[in-house]
């Protein structure tokens, strides 16, 4: 018979659950990981990880169709979606195991089954409806995620209209899509889809695309997608969908009219929920709105003993913010000195469509509305060398300071590989760099990180290059 | 989920304090900025202020205890519409008790990781942003943010990675220095103006006086010590504060009371139900003179003169080991019926100590009365934030000239104290004219 008790139980093995296990492990404490699907979560294998798998397949497919551009010439450019998804699958199974490795190279328990809270300090384990194991511990960890949410005539149907999961696994590359929602995971599929070659329309209630992100970003991001042929409606609802053998039909309502889309294939992406049901929250303290737990600055939940982490606690739905909270947890319970709550400015975002989009902090608009006065600065990447050398001149960098102080308030990129450089702002908002600093900094020539030091140098006035 | 009230650092180099007094008890309602408690060291006593409003769900911490750490939790203040349960949550786990003996042997781990666990005592650096070295650590942002309010970073507490000093550090000076709660939470503070204090937030750090230090300056003779108490520090606190801080200038007017006395006799013959004395009749007078020269109910603040819509007069009490100043408040629309009375009851309560904390916080302006003493006329100490207070001397006969021939006159000096900031000379002046007014004419007061 297995241990059954520990110092700590975590509640889920995606990217805030494992590495909540795997720091609460380096602290020395006995830990338990319950989950019920797969060790890595959403994330490892239904989300990031494959979706950039497949990104990394478009975005070739994507080139191949440029080649005259860089000097080359082929005929007869050919894909086998079977092989794209298969590529994708496997990364993901990679990384999986690799996360178990990490567990047991850590000492971790892991338990395969679904948890749920049985009484203080008890976690029952249980699989396939037969009871697996009891666990004791003092401290118990929710890490359960969130997914996919659905809309009431919407719902999936895993054939015609599909979530994030059928998305990534198609069997063949649709003629015609469309997607409803344009955030992060609309606007990729959307993104992924077009380049390979599918029709795709996407459909966006709010006034524009990917709608948590500056203004600016949001405009130059729709005038790129709308440049390479996607079809974008904002403002605008599915308020039903018709299903056939052969297609779907979607009537469409915005501006006061009416439209129908036939397509092929359906995405839905328009938000998601907490996975809060079935886990025994029932007769504790634990407090739950709108699908979300309540925690405190230290990811308490209302119930001694109990703390919640990552996409069940609220938004932003993102694996590093999952994690930070995971050991920001941890080490709050070990008694850790020096723990500090995360601060929400200071996560980053980023989006893998193309233009790939990134960001940190706060966008004008709400910067402007918390009263703040601001030096805005852009720089295109038409400005830059490197960028023109890779043969991706379109994009843009926008920072937005606090004119009084000359914090760092956002940063805004749209661009080639802007998902890599946003590190360097967001390391510049944590360690509360002001412009000075910025300015003094030596960014490396050619590099895209270039516009990153002249979109600072322009909300002063001094921008060199353009 | 119920909010920790956590022991503040008085000083930079504060680690543990006592908690003198709790001036709440569980159950009550507190609203944002009430004072909680009072906290001593060895250097300096301090209010603990609500930062938000609720109910104090839990004292953590008896009154009396001593050696409180900084920032643990003293007592939990429950939010509105949250039940005592959601006590029962955080009350098991703060203190934060780290957790017990991790079953595993440390021994096991490898030496590296276990560098942090618990036990690892707190690093034993100064809490502020400063080192050993003399090196302040402070970002980028909280450097120039301190650099533009005049803050000094060295007497500032660092709250980020490793003691640094960062920018919800100088909000939060900012924010006591003007005297309101610091958010929270950093990132719900809008940003409001700059604020430049006149004056540096911190003063300059004078020499200690340390009962040696004030025995050998005395040449040392022998004494007994008196130790001093909570009310006693706040005293020497606000006094010091004020003469230090407030322009003080000084008015002093005569006041015929015969009539007074007379219309007090006659009033006090009347019923048994209350009995009116020459300190009542002052505190109405003094009321419904503020009311007349409103510019004299004033405060001084470093954004705008705040002008009183009440009259909320504050009474210096004597008590055996100090004074307190409970208030009649909207002094200007109660009789003198109501004012004897209400007095009465306070200053009997003050005695005995039974003063709720709203009883005596606050008030717009305030009286002194040392006249029972046979004190002729002196000038009192500011009570900040009031903008004056009234200085009473005893009614005694006195020689005076009136249409030209010496006779004799009932006359009572009284001096008012003035805030220069907020309240001018003149306006100081029409306050007591107004006031000697109805003092000399005391039916006009029973309007």
């Amino acid at each position: 018979m297995a241990e059954t008790s520990f110092d700590l139980i975590v509640l889920g093995g995606g990217p805030g659950g494992y590495v909540a296990a795997i720091r609460a492990a380096q602290l020395g404490m006995k830990t338990a990981l319950v989950e019920r699907e797969h060790l890595g979560g959403i994330c490892l294998n239904w989300g990031c990880i494959p979706t950039k798998a497949l990104l990394r397949s478009s975005e070739i497919h994507h080139l191949l169709h440029r080649l005259e551009e860089f000097g080359f010439s082929a005929k007869d450019i050919r894909f086998d979606a079977g092989k794209v998804v298969a590529r994708s699958r496997a990364i993901a199974k990679q990384l999986s195991n690799g996360v178990a490795y990490l567990l047991r190279k850590n000492q971790v328990i892991v338990f395969d089954g679904h948890g749920r809270l049985a009484g203080k300090g008890r976690l029952a384990v249980e699989k396939n409806g037969q009871p697996v194991a009891e666990l004791t511990a003092e401290h118990i960890v929710l890490a359960t995620g969130a997914r996919a949410r659905s809309l009431p005539g919407l719902e999936p149907d895993g054939d015609r209209v599909w979530t994030y999961k059928e998305a990534m696994v198609p069997m063949a590359i649709p003629h015609s899509l469309l997607v409803v929602g344009s955030g992060a995971i609309g606007i990729e599929f959307a993104s992924f889809y077009h380049d390979m070659g599918a029709e795709v329309t996407v459909v966006e209630v709010l006034d524009r695309v990917l709608p948590v992100e500056d203004e600016e970003i949001s405009a130059f991001a729709r005038k790129s997608f709308e440049k390479q042929g996607l079809r974008i409606q904002t403002g605008a609802m599915v308020a039903a969908l018709e299903r056939t053998d052969k297609s779907v039909t979607a009537r469409i309502e915005g501006g006061g009219q009416g439209s129908e889309l036939e397509v092929e294939r359906v995405i839905l992406a328009v938000g998601i929920v907490g996975n809060f049901e079935d886990i025994g929250l029932e007769n504790t303290g634990v407090a739950v709105e709108k699908s979300h737990v309540i925690v405190d600055e230290w990811l308490r939940t209302g119930e001694p003993g109990v703390y919640a982490i990552g996409d069940l606690v609220g938004p932003p739905w993102l694996a590093h913010k999952a994690s930070h909270e995971g050991v920001v947890c941890i080490e709050r319970i070990a008694g850790v000195n020096d723990v500090h709550p995360l601060n929400i400015r200071n996560i980053p975002a980023c989006t893998y469509c193309r233009p790939q989009v990134a960001s940190v902090g706060l966008t004008e608009k709400a910067a402007r509305d918390a009263g703040y006065e601001l030096k805005i600065g852009h720089f295109p990447f038409i400005g830059n060398g490197k960028a023109i050398a890779l043969g991706e001149p379109e994009g843009m960098i926008k920072t937005v300071f606090d004119s009084k102080t000359g914090e760092l308030l956002g940063a805004h990129m749209i661009g080639a590989e802007v998902t890599e450089l946003i590190q360097g702002y967001t390391i510049a908002k944590t360690l509360e760099t002001t412009e000075a600093d910025l300015i003094r900094t030596i960014f490396p020539h050619p590099t895209l990180s270039e516009t990153m030091h002249e979109a600072v140098l322009d909300a002063y006035g001094r921008a060199i290059h353009f | 989920m119920p909010i920790e009230i956590l022991m503040p650092a008085l000083s930079p180099t504060m680690t543990e304090g006592n908690l003198a007094k709790w001036l709440k008890k569980e159950g009550d309602e507190v609203r944002s900025g009430d004072v909680l408690a009072e906290i001593e060291t060895d250097k300096a006593t301090m209010e603990v202020e609500a930062v938000d409003d609720g109910t104090i769900g839990k004292i953590l911490v008896p009154e009396g205890a001593q050696g409180i750490k900084v920032n643990a939790p003293i007592a939990l203040l429950l939010g509105e519409g949250e039940e005592a349960s959601a006590l029962t949550s955080l009350a098991a786990t703060a203190p934060e008790p780290p957790p017990a003996a991790p079953s595993r042997q440390q021994q096991e781990r490898s030496p590296a990781r276990d560098v942090t666990l618990e036990g690892a005592p707190p690093p034993a650096s100064a809490p502020t942003g400063q080192r050993g070295d003399g090196r302040i650590f402070a970002s980028p942002l909280a450097r120039r943010m301190a650099q533009h309010a005049g803050l000094d970073l060295a007497a500032i507490r660092g709250s980020g990675p490793q003691g640094r000093i960062v920018k919800a550090d100088i909000d939060a000076a900012l924010s006591a220095a003007r005297g309101v709660p610091a958010a929270p939470v950093p990132q719900a503070a809008a940003p409001g103006p700059a604020v430049t204090p006149s004056r540096p937030l911190v003063p300059p750090a004078a020499p200690a006086l340390s009962k040696e230090r004030v025995a050998a300056l005395a040449g040392n003779p022998p004494y007994t010590e008196r130790p001093l108490n909570a009310m006693r520090r706040v005293i020497a606190r606000r006094l010091t504060e004020s003469k230090q801080t407030i322009p003080h200038f000084y008015l002093t007017i005569d006041c015929e009371i015969d009539a007074l006395l007379k219309i007090r006799a006659e009033l006090n013959a009347k019923s048994e139900a209350y009995r009116i004395s020459v300190n009542d009749f002052v505190i109405r007078a003094a009321a419904l003179a503020l009311r007349r020269v409103p510019a004299a109910n004033a405060s001084w603040s470093d954004d705008a003169i705040l002008l009183w819509d009440t009259v909320d007069i504050a009474v210096a009490v004597a008590l055996d080991d100090g004074l307190i100043t409970p208030i009649v408040k909207a002094a200007d629309r109660k009789g003198l019926a109501a004012i004897a009375n209400e007095t009465k009851d306070l200053v009997e309560r003050s005695r005995a100590g039974k003063l709720k904390l709203k009883e005596f916080q606050g008030g717009t302006f305030s009286i002194s009365n040392l006249g029972m003493y046979g004190v002729r006329d002196f000038a009192a100490v500011i009570n900040p934030p009031h903008g004056g207070i009234l200085a009473v001397g005893a009614g005694e006969q006195r020689p005076v000239v009136k249409d030209g021939a010496l006779t004799v006159a009932t006359v009572m000096s009284c001096t008012l104290s003035c805030d220069h900031r907020a309240v001018d000379g003149a306006v100081g002046a029409q306050f007591l004219a107004a006031f000697k007014r109805l003092v000399e004419d005391p039916l006009t007061m029973l309007l």
